[in-house]
């Protein structure tokens, strides 16, 4: 039932583009001025804690405490910024990088691996398929943080806690993203082009790389956002699996800071060192996100109106 | 290699077009397994292999004196009586009970209202709704716990301008509340998304007619639109009850603002995690996790049961 009909790269690309411009015939409605007043109240509640940020990353430590908390007082915006990056011998920066590197090798693995197996489930009969997607899909059911804990127990028995592995190699196995690149494979890849290039002669992988990957392209990428943000997110897995701190992600070096905070141990000015550190780590994904958000919407609509 | 095939395929002249096919067929056999075979292997090694072994231990002891032994049921008979685990589970089915018809409905309003038309600033406010999903949760909680809290948080100051005191967000009964709010504020956008997009795949044709015959949009979202996106909204339950019964990230960080609230087994999760590594009993740990993730597939498939039926009507 999605809209993809005939799969050129143009139509693909058609799809996309679509949810940028305004409806079909949606434009035609009465604008609801009720409606759109009581939607923009809620924006106001889902913006209030990020505007809060914004404000708080500007004040000193003192501010904070003595001036109202949604308003701005002088601004000590680069200050903070300097202290959070300095603050004990740079370990933010070193943290950022982490969770880049995390995050990026994990939705690129991931990516690829769904992508190739979803075509491969889309496009090809083989003993053995009814089988390996009935598993796949019973998996989308398996509640991932109840899986962090026996992935530890074994990782630690392994000797693979705190490595990079410990956290990349349990990002990549994603089968919600199989399921919506076999959904996705299925509309975006014509049977009669793969067909034409066996004609031709190409290898089977060879039309997985030069003809297939291109046209599954922006599924592929929808799921490399998805396990983007699950990564850099994942707050459990990482704590669990590091020891050392100059391996931790944002995620767990924040929490660690702001226990320190709360604890009151440490010194004063490491409330607005939380506070700074925070809005500079979500600013990357946040940036990410609004350039990228119409990947979302096609990727989602795909998984979620065959689901 | 394809030439190597088509020599040898002329050279057997007895059954020339047969041999062909099966060539051509072990090839795209082979390409299958090379494509699906990465997948399964990372999946057999980070999900089956773990899985396995948290079975394996779970089915163990280890004591002070005498090392490690058969336990048998042990473990599992044990978390079935531990109120610690079952008050966990208790309150995450009050949570989900609450919280997870909350999301939705206001997930599918706010989808639908940008789906109709009829909203000024429908591009904005989609953003703004959805921005949140990009915050870690680690960060969430952590503005969420800063605008809560008692020392700098904006409702207290409030509060105390007004001359009553902080608002109980903190508090036994409060803490509930605060964190489901937590989590709708991460999530409402995320579930928003997937239904709009179900709602733009929509062909206008399915309700163009009813509009014409004077239905209005409320009717035309009631009857027509919500009943065609029914799959991707049993989609969002799903993930939904999926997700509340690991919550991890909120508690335990809201624990380091109100540690006499939160204790150590406020969620099952937090519990398994401090079985684990605060008392080191990997072999109970890994029963609690298995037990868990038990909870969650029979919650979740009497969701999936549920709906079955509603849609058999």
């Amino acid at each position: 039932m999605t809209t993809a009909g005939p799969v050129t790269s143009t139509a693909v690309q058609a799809e996309l583009d679509q949810p940028a411009e305004p409806g079909r015939n949606r434009a035609r409605q009465r604008t609801s001025w009720l409606l759109t007043i009581f939607v923009l109240i809620c924006v106001g509640y889902f913006l209030l804690p990020l505007f809060w940020l914004v404000v708080a990353s500007t004040k000193s430590n003192a501010d904070l405490f003595s001036t109202f908390g949604l308003w701005f007082a002088n601004l000590n915006l680069f200050e903070n910024i300097r202290a959070v990056l300095t603050f004990q011998d740079g370990v933010f920066i070193n943290w950022a990088i982490n969770s880049g590197i995390y995050a990026i090798v994990s939705a690129v693995g991931a990516s690829f691996l769904c992508t190739a197996a979803g075509y491969g489930f889309a496009k090809y009969q083989f003993p053995g398929k009814t089988a390996l997607f009935a598993i796949t899909l019973g998996a989308i059911m398996i509640p991932s943080a109840a899986l962090t804990v026996p992935t530890y127990l074994l990782f630690a028995r392994a000797g693979l806690t705190d490595t990079y592995f410990a956290i990349i190699l349990p990002s990549l196995a994603t089968p919600f993203g199989v399921f919506l690149m076999r959904v996705y494979a299925a509309d975006a890849v014509d049977d009669a082009l793969i067909e034409a290039a066996r004609v031709d002669g190409v290898g089977e992988l060879r039309i997985f790389f030069t003809v297939a990957l291109r046209l599954l392209l922006p599924g592929s990428v929808t799921v490399l956002l998805f396990s983007l943000v699950a990564t850099w997110n994942n707050y459990f897995l990482p704590l669990i699996m590091l020891n050392s701190s100059e391996k931790f992600p944002l995620t767990v070096g924040l929490a660690l800071w702001q226990s320190t905070a709360s604890a009151g141990s440490g010194s004063q000015a490491l409330f607005s060192i939380v506070i700074t550190g925070s809005l500079l780590a979500i600013i990357p994904l946040v940036v990410a996100f609004l350039f990228l958000q119409r990947y979302w919407q096609s990727g989602l609509a795909t998984g979620g109106v065959k689901a | 290699m394809s030439t190597l095939v088509d020599a040898t395929a002329r050279r057997t002249t007895p059954l020339p077009r047969r041999s062909r096919l099966t060539a051509a067929k072990r090839r795209q056999y082979g390409a299958a397994y090379a494509l699906v075979l990465p997948f399964f292997l990372i999946f057999l090694a980070m999900v089956i292999v773990p899985l396995v072994f948290a079975g394996y231990l779970s089915l163990y002891r280890k004591r002070l004196i005498g090392g490690i032994s058969f336990a048998g049921a042990e473990n599992y008979i044990k978390a079935l009586t531990d109120s610690l685990f079952l008050s966990g589970v208790g309150r995450m089915a009050i949570f989900l009970v609450i919280q997870v018809p909350f999301m939705i409905a206001f997930a599918l309003f706010f989808a639908l209202a940008l789906d109709s038309g009829m909203m000024k600033l429908a591009r904005f406010s989609r953003l703004s709704i959805f921005v949140p999903y990009a915050v870690p949760g680690v960060v969430a909680t952590l503005m969420w716990g800063y605008l809560y809290g008692p020392d700098f948080g904006p409702f207290a100051q409030i509060g105390k301008a007004l001359g009553s005191g902080p608002p109980p967000f903190l508090t036994a009964t409060g803490m509930l509340f605060s964190i489901m709010n937590i989590v709708n504020w991460s999530f409402i956008g995320y579930n928003m998304i997937i239904l709009y997009a179900a709602l733009r795949s929509l062909p206008s044709e399915l309700y163009e007619a009813a509009r014409v015959d004077g239905a209005s949009e409320v009717r035309i979202a009631w009857s027509i639109k919500i009943p065609a996106v029914r799959p991707a909204l049993l989609l969002t339950v799903i993930f939904s009850v999926i997700g509340t019964f690991q919550l991890f990230t909120e508690p335990k960080l809201m624990a380091t603002l109100a540690p006499n609230v939160i204790g150590t087994a406020w969620s099952p999760n937090l519990y398994a995690y401090n079985v684990a590594f605060v008392n080191q009993d990997a072999n109970y740990a890994a029963a609690l996790a298995f037990l868990l993730g038990i909870v969650i597939m029979i919650v979740s498939y009497i969701v999936q049961l549920s709906t079955q039926r509603k849609e058999g009507r």
